[in-house]
């Protein structure tokens, strides 16, 4: 019996006709193709120096509708979130993601401020989140999904706040590709403790994030907040 | 989806007549357009990246079959599943089959175009699930019982008031008394419906943007968000994708998502594009239990390999309608299935059947904005113009016209016959205008005359008036003189 599987490629290579028909060396070259990840032209905006890049990113996550603010070090974390929290008549409590990166965070240098860390809940209003690259050509978040990262924490809560180190942006997409198939590269090499998450190129969920949640399927009005976050606020870490 | 192409004529006739709706095609006409420009303008990379984007998926459909295994193979690794379908029948069980599997009763939905195509949501409906749409404008829609009618602004037809209308009619715990003047409000009161769908439901169905052969990772591309809960919250995932969707790299995947947000909403980059690979992974703390990525031919194989292949590189970013004058005159909902204007008038017959659709590749007035706007330079026009010739070839629509171009062919090709019938035609219209210099009526061509009067010639035709210059050689010699530099 054909299976539905040998049917449809049967009807593909029937209608690549002899397009379909590879020898070895044709086999061969799709192989490196795959391999090669070469890139298509890099936009001119996003060659800039290190520099430039936290500025363009600034200056486009900006225009998307993000708010952006600088900080030094990490430990300035809580002090921000406490600021943002009460400029925008916000309850003062956090939940943040369990990740590694965060845990020099002082949290209790706020008491009023409650952090829970974990994935998100239905109640929670605002989550705190890092990111594993922010791309300046276009000001976009990349987040990827982890046991220190879950991805509701980046789409349930109304407000999103993303701690991003300067020297986590990059200038374009394809550099991002590049780091997470480093960092794959070192898993495999680290063997069976590194957990499952790194031994892979793609995590179960990469987001990129360029501004906050929005709609323009009434009437063509632009809102914010359509189903995601109403406000992302990203805290550049300069230190 | 039911189609109604076979009525493209009345359909576009009730479009022109309807007031509602001439008002929000006003409404929505120029901003997408002028957005795009702007964007545009201040990438000059813009061109090239288009350039490269077509040679990526030219590359892949002329080895679709080898990237669709390499695709499977990597969702497994992941802990996926690729179900292979070639009609939207066995599409629509293997969907029903999955639910059933896991019990499910409540599926939210992103937005898909290969699910309209297969009317998933009937079906799922006709065998007691709820399928709830999260994207807002194919929420309102849903609500209304209508089609999309644009690809990525489906309500784009809707009035603010007839959405307040479709919200008090299907919110039983809506309060009268609420305010809902504003689209804010609105937005508001679909926000947390929609959130305790999010929340209940047992199944997530999305579409796919693109396909990612080298990882086994689906993309999709939303601005609101909800194609992201929908996929992470329900334990099971199911993805609809049509077979074209598959590229090579994430390289490549880059290179297109440079071009279709630009394309589409005029954006740098839409809000939220999700690489998703396989299901929940071992110490994940949330995402589906279960994906499952369900590959769909309906009718693409037999684009494959004719003329019309260059269409199966449409990206869906909707720019050829949002530029088309004849979409902008009569809306998505006359070409009678899911994918209305110029892209449209090429995929559908393809998809449904020359036959039932063979009014699209007609209405088009060839100005060319489409293939100038479109991010994977599909020919559109030339296409346009296939299922054209296609139709005047084979035994379909009326015989009339196909007689008068057999006609016009046959004295275009003979000078002789050509030019006696212009004089004959020329002296005739002179003589039928009379005084008012303008003919109302025009046997067998009452629909052009209809609107408006065929102005009489001024004068002889263009060769008598030539030949006649050549006979008076001062003359000439005197405008060669004095023509400019």
């Amino acid at each position: 019996m054909t299976t539905s599987r040998e049917r449809v490629l049967g009807d593909i290579r029937k209608a690549l006709g002899k397009r379909a028909q590879r020898d070895e060396a044709a086999e061969a070259a799709l192989v490196a193709r795959l391999e090669a990840h070469a890139m298509g032209t890099i936009p001119e905006r996003a060659k800039k120096s290190q520099r430039e890049q936290i500025r363009l990113f600034i200056q486009m996550a900006r225009e998307a509708a993000a708010t952006v603010e600088e900080i030094k070090t990490l430990r300035a974390v809580p002090g921000a979130v406490a600021e943002f929290l009460a400029a925008h008549n916000l309850p003062s409590a956090v939940v943040a993601a369990p990740d590694p990166a965060l845990q020099d965070v002082a949290w209790d240098s706020r008491e009023t401020l409650q952090v829970r860390a974990g994935a998100a809940e239905p109640s929670d209003l605002t989550s705190v989140t890092t990111a594993f690259a922010g791309v300046a050509e276009t000001g976009t978040l990349v987040l990827v999904s982890g046991p220190g990262t879950p991805t509701t924490l980046n789409f349930m809560p109304d407000n999103h706040i993303v701690v991003l180190r300067a020297k986590q942006i990059v200038g374009d997409y394809e550099t991002v590709w590049a780091k997470l198939r480093e960092r794959a590269a070192a898993g495999k090499s680290a063997g069976e403790n590194m957990g499952n998450a790194a031994k892979k190129t793609m995590p179960r969920a990469v987001n990129w994030i360029t501004g906050p949640s929005r709609s323009a399927d009434i009437e063509q009005r632009l809102l914010m907040g359509a189903h995601g976050p109403r406000r992302l606020h990203i805290l550049v870490v300069r230190g | 989806m039911h189609s109604t192409t076979d009525r493209f004529k009345e359909n576009a006739r009730d479009a022109l007549a309807d007031t509602g709706l001439q008002k929000a095609l006003t409404r929505a006409s120029a901003g997408f357009v002028d957005r795009r420009t702007a964007v545009i303008e201040r990438l000059p990379e813009f061109d090239t990246l288009r350039d490269e984007a077509r040679v990526i998926k030219d590359h892949t459909i002329a080895n679709l079959d080898f990237y669709l295994e390499r695709f499977e193979s990597k969702v497994a690794e992941n802990g996926g599943a690729v179900h292979w379908c070639r009609t939207a029948d066995d599409a629509r069980e293997a969907v029903l089959n999955i639910c059933r599997l896991v019990g499910a009763k409540t599926v939210t939905k992103g937005k898909t175009m290969i699910g309209e195509e297969i009317a998933i949501n009937e079906y799922l409906e006709e065998n007691g699930m709820t399928p709830v749409e999260t994207d807002l404008g194919e929420y309102i829609i849903q609500l209304r019982g209508e089609p999309p009618s644009h690809i990525i602004a489906p309500a784009i037809h809707v009035s603010r008031d007839q959405i307040e209308a479709a919200f008090r009619q299907h919110h039983n715990n809506l309060d009268e008394a609420r305010d809902l003047t504003e689209p804010a409000a609105l937005l508001g009161e679909a926000r947390a419906m929609l959130r305790e769908s999010f929340l209940s439901a047992d199944v997530g169905i999305t579409g796919a943007n693109i396909l990612v052969a080298e990882t086994g990772s689906v993309v999709i591309v939303t601005n609101e968000g909800n194609g992201d809960l929908t996929q992470t919250l329900p334990r099971v995932h199911i993805v609809l994708a049509s077979l074209e969707k598959v590229v090579p790299t994430l390289e490549d995947a880059s290179t297109i998502l440079r071009v279709l947000a630009r394309s589409a909403t005029g954006q740098e980059m839409s809000v939220y594009t999700t690489f998703a690979t396989g299901a929940r992974r071992e110490d994940d703390l949330d995402g589906p239990e279960q994906t499952h990525i369900v590959l769909i031919d309906n009718g693409r194989t037999r684009l494959l390999g004719t003329e019309f292949e260059e269409v199966l590189r449409c990206i869906r970013c909707g720019a050829c309608q949002n530029h088309c004058p004849v979409y902008a005159a009569i809306g998505g909902h006359a070409y009678g299935w899911v994918y209305a204007g110029p892209i449209g008038k090429v995929l559908t017959p393809g998809l449904i059947g020359h036959r039932a659709a063979r009014d699209l590749p007609n209405a088009s007035s060839f100005c060319g904005r489409c293939e100038e706007v479109c991010p994977m330079r599909i020919p559109l026009p030339k296409l346009m113009r296939a299922w054209r010739e296609r139709e005047f070839r084979q035994p379909m629509g009326p015989s009339l016209p196909k007689w008068a171009i057999r006609a016009w062919a046959l004295a275009a090709r003979n000078p002789v016959l050509y030019h006696f019938g212009a004089r004959m035609a020329s002296r005739m219209l002179r003589r039928r205008g009379g005084a008012l210099r303008r003919t109302a009526r025009f046997p067998f061509a009452d629909a052009w005359t209809v609107h408006r009067d065929l102005p009489t010639p001024e004068q002889a035709t263009f060769q008598s008036q030539w030949s006649g210059l050549r006979r008076a050689p001062g003359r000439r010699r005197k405008q060669t003189r004095d023509a400019p530099l």
